[in-house]
């Protein structure tokens, strides 16, 4: 656990990280996500090259292709050695992103509902998101990438637990 | 008679009155058309007169089927509201979550003594849904009150309390009308002055053009040289716009009297068409804010607001009129318990040198674009002097900046939480210590090579987070411990690291005067 703190880049912040990392195959889901995004730029420009075919479009379809390609084989492993989450039996605390880094930190006294959400490429790779919802508007947190069956689990103990703390939570 | 208590689980109709004043506002919205439809047609024309009639009688059933069809009632612990014919439709609202009870009363609601009732709630999942609101429109303005006193007191829901007279925060001073033009009301101002003339204008079937005076004035005016003509044509919207403003302001805070009642809770009432009345329980508000607008800062005022659970997040949550700083200040500390110097007034701690030059980077980088932009644009294009004009937006820029970083400060007093930002619109907050129920800490990479962050403070009231912009990072965890202490302390890193403060800091912990 503590190697890997230290092979971490220590974010500039005197919190330590939370405890787990996400799921391995989150690697994979953000590389196809990334992938798809990719396509949906790529496609056009290959279409104006065709159409076009001057030498300013190949150039743009070559940068566009490269730093997508960047971005799908380098992005993805830099968040997963980012991304962690962690749940104590008073907190939820995740942290998340890479070009602009985001800790949240929120009571399990104060959290409102619980949900878990499986977009078609989870369910492709039996991954799921846990949402856990404070009073305010901008207090929802996010376990992004967790494997489906710990997710479940995660979702049914949180529930238990806010349902065991008195208090209408705002 | 009207049954003097409302809790009793039976339910309950709105006013019979309702019978009158639902069509009759239905038919004064359509009456412009209805005008414009018995004066272009011809007298010989009957169908456009029973089209009239028969556009009424449909405004009139629908009104005496809603009031048919809507039903409330009161339980122990409930607020319940039933409306709807073809689709029905059923909303209930847990007593206890009720945060704000609020009564309008529009100027034809008034002539027959009744009042709207709109109840605030926060709703289960995010605060925000219409579910988390009740509307009664309308019932009689003292079973109103009535139903204010009953939903807001919970504790004493079955014993009427013992008649306190309510206490005085604020009332209305007629000097206050001088902002009135230094507020976005006056862009408003504008909308409404220009709509109503033309209005009346299209109503009489009138074209401005023909209009002699009118006509001429255009005339005159397109003779002269281009600047006299936007000279003028500012001028004119200036004068639309303070008299616009103005009658705005009076129609909105004439009779303002902001109260502290029996029960605790706050209330502010206002308005002199249509009488507002907008009370927040005590144990739901959160905290309070300073709003100051540009205009409204250089003109030293400023307006004070409350945050609390279950008002909308674009709900104004106004408890008083634009007015001079000090008197915000005092408001806002009086809706708080606090004096202004423990809550929005306290002296504010400066933050780091970084966040200067990064509100520089952020002003005068985007401006320096649009100059280079301006520039190439008349090298290639124009012969004009666009490019030199736009010179002009670095020192704007600039100052913005420099202004927005004087803005920024953060505080702790005993009870809250105090973070200052903006410059176009500097807004004050004193949050309450037990209002923040989170935190969200932002680095970008910028931030992270100026060895800043950006802490957000989590709560249910008003817009559901509030940003103490870039401060050091070490400062952002230790404030973010003190306010909620047992939140952060299992994640804080070793001690030897928490401690570590630069000498930076130490510069950067120098009080910024409270402004005067």
């Amino acid at each position: 656990m503590h190697a890997d703190v230290v092979a971490a880049p220590l974010p500039e912040l005197p919190l330590r990280p939370p405890a787990h990392r996400v799921h391995p195959r989150a690697v994979t889901w953000w590389r196809l996500r990334a992938a798809a995004g990719l396509l949906v730029l790529v496609v056009p420009t290959l279409a104006l090259v065709i159409l076009v075919g001057t030498a300013w479009t190949v150039a743009l379809l070559a940068v566009t292709a490269a730093a997508g390609a960047a971005y799908v084989v380098g992005v993805p492993p830099w968040l997963y050695r980012i991304a962690r989450w962690e749940v104590t039996d008073r907190a939820v605390y995740t942290l998340h992103g890479w070009l602009v880094r985001e800790w949240r930190i929120a009571p399990i006294s104060r959290v409102q509902t619980v949900d878990t959400q499986r977009g078609p490429l989870q369910q492709l790779l039996g991954l799921a998101d846990v949402t856990v919802t404070t009073a305010s508007a901008r207090g929802a947190v996010r376990i992004r990438g967790l494997a489906a069956d710990d997710a479940a689990e995660l979702a049914r103990v949180l529930t238990e637990t806010t349902h065991a703390t008195p208090g209408d939570a705002t | 008679m009207i049954d003097t208590s409302p809790i009793n689980d039976v339910w309950r109709r709105l006013d019979p009155r309702m019978l009158v004043v639902g069509p009759l506002k239905n038919l004064l919205q359509l009456l412009p058309f209805a005008v414009v439809v018995l004066l272009t047609g011809r007298s010989s024309d009957l169908v456009q007169v029973w089209m009239a009639v028969g556009g009424a009688a449909v405004v009139v059933l629908a009104g005496v089927l809603r009031w048919r069809t809507t039903r409330y009632r009161i339980t122990g612990d409930r607020v319940e509201l039933r409306t709807g014919w073809l689709r029905r439709e059923r909303r209930s609202v847990p007593r206890d979550r009720i945060r704000t009870v609020d009564l309008t009363a529009s100027p034809l609601h008034r002539v027959f003594g009744l009042s709207v009732v709109r109840v605030g709630s926060a709703s289960g999942t995010s605060g925000l849904d219409r579910s988390a609101q009740v509307d009664l429109d309308a019932v009689s303005t003292a079973e109103a009150e009535h139903l204010r006193q009953v939903l807001l007191d919970r504790a004493s829901a079955s014993a009427p309390t013992v008649e306190r007279p309510a206490t005085d925060i604020a009332r209305l001073d007629w000097a206050w009308l001088r902002f009135a033009p230094l507020t976005f009301s006056s862009l408003a101002g504008i909308g409404a002055v220009v709509g109503a003339g033309f209005n009346l204008l299209f109503e009489a079937g009138i074209d401005p053009r023909d209009i002699g005076i009118v006509d001429d004035t255009a005339r005159r005016v397109a003779a002269e040289p281009l600047w006299v003509g936007i000279g003028i044509a500012g001028a004119a919207l200036l004068v639309v716009a303070v008299i616009g403003s103005t009658a705005l302001f009076a129609e909105r805070w004439s009779g303002y009297r902001l109260t502290r009642e029996p029960d605790g809770s706050l209330r502010v009432r206002h308005g002199l068409l249509t009488t507002r009345s907008l009370s927040v329980s005590d144990e739901r508000l959160r905290g309070a804010e300073v709003s100051e607008p540009l205009l409204l800062r250089a003109g030293r005022g400023a307006q004070a607001r409350a945050l609390s659970t279950g008002l909308r997040e674009g709900g104004s949550g106004a408890i008083a009129p634009p007015a001079p700083r000090a008197e915000a200040h005092r408001v806002a500390g009086a809706a708080l318990h606090a004096d202004p110097t423990e809550a929005t007034r306290t002296p504010l701690r400066r933050h780091p040198r970084a966040a200067l030059r990064r509100r520089f980077t952020r002003a005068v980088l985007p401006a320096a674009a649009l100059v280079a932009g301006a520039w190439l644009l008349d090298g290639w294009l124009l012969d004009t002097r666009a490019g030199f004009a736009s010179l002009v937006l670095l020192p704007v820029a600039a100052w913005l900046a420099v202004d927005r970083y004087r803005s920024l400060g953060h505080a702790l007093t005993a009870r809250h939480l105090v973070t200052r930002l903006g410059g176009l619109r500097r807004r004050t907050v004193a949050l309450q210590r037990d209002g923040v129920i989170g935190w969200t800490v932002r680095q970008s990479v910028f931030q992270r090579r100026a060895g800043v962050v950006t802490a957000e403070a989590v709560t249910a009231a008003g817009r559901g987070g509030y940003l103490v912009l870039d401060v050091a990072a070490d400062d952002a965890v230790a404030l973010a411990d003190a306010v909620t202490p047992e939140l952060l302390t299992p994640f804080l890193s070793d001690e030897r690291h928490f401690r570590r403060t630069g000498s930076d800091e130490s510069a950067a912990r120098q009080d910024v005067p409270a402004p005067s």
